[in-house]
């Protein structure tokens, strides 16, 4: 089985795994990072969103051997301001999307660290939640750094 | 003392005479207002587990030896499997059982739609149970396939007898009133697409079965598991401490949860079964389509004198036909109101209940025609509201009802129409329209909780109920610590598990807060007695003088005032452990939610577009207990509610019966960007006959009056009447053009 080889959080993993396993899959089912979360498998829901140098990724689409970068994912992100603002503002209902919407918001901060409205409607329009925390969710990223 | 009553029990709208063992609650109510944790923001318990990734959902269940289970589905609308052979499927790698129609429940030969289940497999991977699927030898025998509603109706292929309801003379009412209004409403199928997908993780320990679900009911499906497999409920144990959404459709146990049951049985190994998303939008369940055929008759005064309404429920294969009529029945004072419903039987997929199901949709319809009544009488739509009133259930008293204070609320935000208004370009027509809602959410009994006190001052409140993301676990802790006079980080819940804590009831039909809470307050309050007990022993003090406030025994002379804390230290390894219940519903009341939405939108006339710029969504449902949580469940109702208005439905092909809407791309949710600006207010008001705790549910109030207050002000912005949804972009200029003809000037848009 080829070799697979990641950065993932800072810390360097080497595993074998077919070609065409998806850099979810890896996450969760090998490396039992599960905070990211599968919702679609498709790429259409954002809730798989990890970081690839600091770059906002869906990992559901993405093939494991084809990344070249450092990954980050929510495990990554725990200590992260954006994960208090996220509870202050109670940007949270199932919480089943949440740790896609926290590593997508934490690219947006990193690039832009006081967003508009406008700004985090537009980088965070490709996350859903079913259960409609947005107007919680911008005011977490508007607030972050409170 | 328990006591055994025959009483009404509801459900989402569904009424059952049953007998019922309850307990008294005799706890007075908390005055109205927030109370020290009660009624004031909590931030929610479990979030920052939720928000780190750490919450671990059926999703994220890893047991050792887990196999993967994948399902076999019918590519027909309605087909019998005539014979099915997995010799070769069960030769491939990794594969390790199979079942097939009739080995486990819901799986049969006859599939209704396309998508129903009729075999599983399971697998050392998913892939590898998928692709052995391909090697399933099956012969089908296609049968005949309704589609249709209307061919439906028109064929008598109804589900059940059509409901008849009518009070007063409707035909004579009709026939006297000044003015008579008659539309033709429609509503779409949408899906619940929760974010997590249909599952289960089943695992025979002995002749024991644990099952991990992703579901809004923990004991239903232990019920409904041990019923299906014919073992004793106890054998069963089910667990769900974190599920990603529900929304209704995961009120059972599905087919997944059987096959990997049996499976598992079958393996010798524990078995996932979850659904992909495809699974989700085929074959997890729905909201119904409606025709609605409604008439509206009044008096040139605004008096309502008659409301009639011909109700299709379009189901498919399974479901129930929810209360598409009730809004015409409850909503207004009105005399002389007759209804149909009639329920078809089609071959598509089960609706099974989302979110206020049948009021959402009839809603939509009688909200609609309201305002068409008041554009021709002339009068204020909001006006037309107080006029009629309903001041009882059809003579049934509401146990309580604001919905008075409610419209005053509004007002301010009703008074902003004339400037939305003039804000219209000669492009984009902005107005502004409201709506009323009248739903369910008294919850009932029974429900139990325990809590328990150790000498570490910590109380954790134990129930078996769900947090399905509405926020419950939270205030429950609010309202043991209310009780108990601590505060709110002195208080942990443990819920979520069948073999963990007393019965407590769906996380549905908005009944969790008003089912459990009063029975977490008796419990607390149990404790609380207790405590006191041991006080006044410690202080050599009569307990009637104690009190718990602030963390500290208080006398109610002052003279005492010490820490809790010191009192508890005295426990060492004993435990004080207070249980409490659900009391009964008022009798001969009618328990009920109400509020009002006022929306604002802008139409671009020239390309069908809507956009909702602004809703105001008042609720009344008694007593709130986290105003932080109440106001994030009301946002996320009305963004959820904007997507059934203007982007979501599930298209099926019309030949074939086949889902055509089968991704996220292509069945439209809102996003981020979809949201207007949202102000949610409250009548904080305690039903003061709803038991010791005065409060309603909110899970679903708010999806159900905001479909007609978007349409109302499209009617309001461009004179437009849109009769379905979703409002596409070919449905607002239909109506663009219809409104045009009717002014008299030719259809040019």
């Amino acid at each position: 089985m080829p070799e697979l080889r990641l950065t993932v959080n800072g810390r360097e993993q080497r595993l074998e795994a077919p070609i065409g396993t998806s850099l979810a899959h890896v996450l969760r089912e090998r490396l039992g990072l599960t905070g990211t979360k599968i919702a679609c498998n498709e790429g259409h829901c954002g809730a798989c969103t990890v970081q690839v140098d600091g770059v906002p990724v869906l990992s559901c689409i993405t093939l494991a051997h084809a990344v070249r970068g450092d990954v980050t994912t929510i495990e990554g992100l725990r200590d992260h301001p954006l994960v208090a603002a996220f509870v202050r503002a109670d940007a949270v209902q199932c919480g089943f999307c949440t740790p896609g919407q926290v590593v997508a918001a934490a690219a947006l901060v990193a690039a832009n660290p006081e967003p508009t409205p406008e700004e985090i409607r537009h980088s965070m329009a490709g996350n859903i939640c079913r259960c409609g925390t947005y107007p919680k969710i911008e005011e977490a990223i508007r607030t972050w750094r409170d | 003392m328990a006591r055994l009553i025959r009483t009404e029990k509801e459900v989402e709208g569904r009424f059952e005479e049953v007998w019922l063992v309850v307990e008294e609650d005799p706890l007075e109510q908390w005055p109205a207002g927030p109370r020290d944790v009660v009624g004031r923001p909590a931030v929610r318990k479990t979030a920052l587990e939720r928000v780190r990734g750490e919450a671990r959902f059926t999703a994220d269940i890893r047991l050792p030896g887990m196999l993967q289970a994948a399902v076999l589905r019918s590519p027909y609308a309605h087909a019998r499997v005539k014979q099915i052979d997995f010799t070769q499927a069960l030769g491939l790698p990794g594969v390790h059982a199979a079942v097939g129609p009739g080995d486990a429940p819901g799986l049969e030969s006859e599939a209704g739609y396309a998508g129903a289940p009729v075999a599983a497999i399971a697998a050392e991977t998913f892939g590898q149970a998928h692709a052995a699927l391909q090697a399933v030898a099956i012969e089908w025998e296609q049968l005949e396939a309704v589609l249709d509603p209307e061919d439906a109706v028109a064929r008598g292929l109804l589900a059940s007898d059509p409901e008849r309801y009518e009070r007063g003379d409707f035909e004579r009412a009709l026939a006297e009133a000044d003015v008579v209004v008659e539309s033709t409403y429609r509503t779409q199928v949408v899906l619940h697409n929760s974010m997590e997908t249909h599952q289960a993780v089943c695992e025979w320990v002995g002749d024991r079965l644990d099952v991990y679900i992703s579901t809004q009911y923990i004991w239903g499906v232990r019920d409904e598991v041990a019923r299906g497999l014919g073992i004793p409920a106890d054998k069963v144990r089910v667990v769900c401490e974190y599920m990603g959404g529900g929304f209704g459709s995961k009120n059972s146990a599905g087919e997944y949860t059987f096959a990997a049951a049996e499976l598992a049985r079958r393996a010798g190994r524990p078995v996932r079964c979850a659904l992909t998303r495809t699974e989700e939008n085929v074959a997890a369940g729905n909201r119904n389509g409606t025709i609605q055929k409604l008439t509206a008759a009044a008096r040139s005064d605004g008096t309502i004198v008659a409301l009639g309404g011909e109700f299709v429920n379009a189901l498919g294969w399974g479901g129930w036909s929810a209360g598409t009529d009730g809004p015409m029945r409850m909503l207004y004072a009105c005399d002389n109101v007759r209804t149909v419903k009639v329920t078809t039987k089609l071959n598509t997929p089960p609706m099974k209940p989302f979110r206020a199901p049948g009021f959402v949709e009839g809603t939509f319809g009688l909200e609609c025609l309201i305002d068409e009544l008041a554009a021709k009488l002339d009068v204020d739509p909001l006006e037309l509201r107080r006029r009629n009133y309903a001041g009882s259930n059809d003579g049934t008293p509401f146990s309580s009802k604001n919905l008075s204070d409610c419209y005053e609320l509004a007002q301010k935000h009703w008074d902003r129409r004339h400037d939305v208004r003039a804000r219209s370009t000669p492009t984009w027509k902005r107005g502004v329209g409201m709506a009323s809602q009248i739903w369910y959410g008294g919850g009932g009994p029974p429900s139990y909780a325990w809590t328990r006190v150790g000498s570490d001052g910590r109380i954790m409140v134990v129930t078996a109920m769900q947090d399905i993301g509405t926020g419950t676990r939270t205030a429950m802790a609010q309202i043991a610590a209310e009780e108990l006079g601590v505060s709110l980080d002195r208080v942990e819940v443990s819920l979520g598990d069948s073999a963990r804590g007393p019965y407590a009831t769906l996380s549905a039909g908005s009944s969790t807060t008003p089912s459990v809470g009063p029975a977490v307050r008796a419990a607390a309050a149990d404790a609380k007695r207790q405590i006191l007990e041991i006080a006044a022993q410690r202080y050599e003090l009569e307990e009637r003088v104690l009190d718990i406030r602030d963390g500290r025994i208080v006398s109610s002379d002052g003279n005492l005032s010490v820490e809790l804390d010191e009192l508890l230290g005295l426990l060492g390894n004993a435990q004080i452990l207070g249980k409490g219940a659900r009391g009964p519903n008022p009798t001969g009341m009618s328990v009920h939610t109400f509020g009002v939405h006022v929306a604002e939108v802008a139409v671009d006339v020239e390309t069908g577009e809507v956009r909702v710029e602004r809703v105001a969504a008042i609720h009344d449902v008694g007593r709130i207990v986290n105003p932080l949580g109440a106001g994030s469940q009301v946002e996320g109702g009305v963004i959820q509610g904007i997507g059934h208005t203007l982007s979501e439905v599930r298209l099926l092909d019309p030949e074939t019966g086949r889902v055509l809407t089968q991704s996220l791309d292509a069945y439209r949710m809102p996003t981020i960007a979809d949201v207007p600006e949202i102000v949610c207010e409250f009548v904080d008001e305690p039903d003061r006959h709803l038991t010791s705790l005065g409060s309603k549910g909110l899970g679903e109030p708010p999806i159900v009056p905001i479909a007609a207050a978007i349409a109302n002000a499209i009617r309001d912005a461009t004179g437009a009447d849109v009769h379905e949804l979703p409002i596409s972009r070919e449905e607002m200029l239909r109506a663009l053009r219809e409104a045009k003809e009717r002014r008299g000037a030719p259809a040019a848009v």
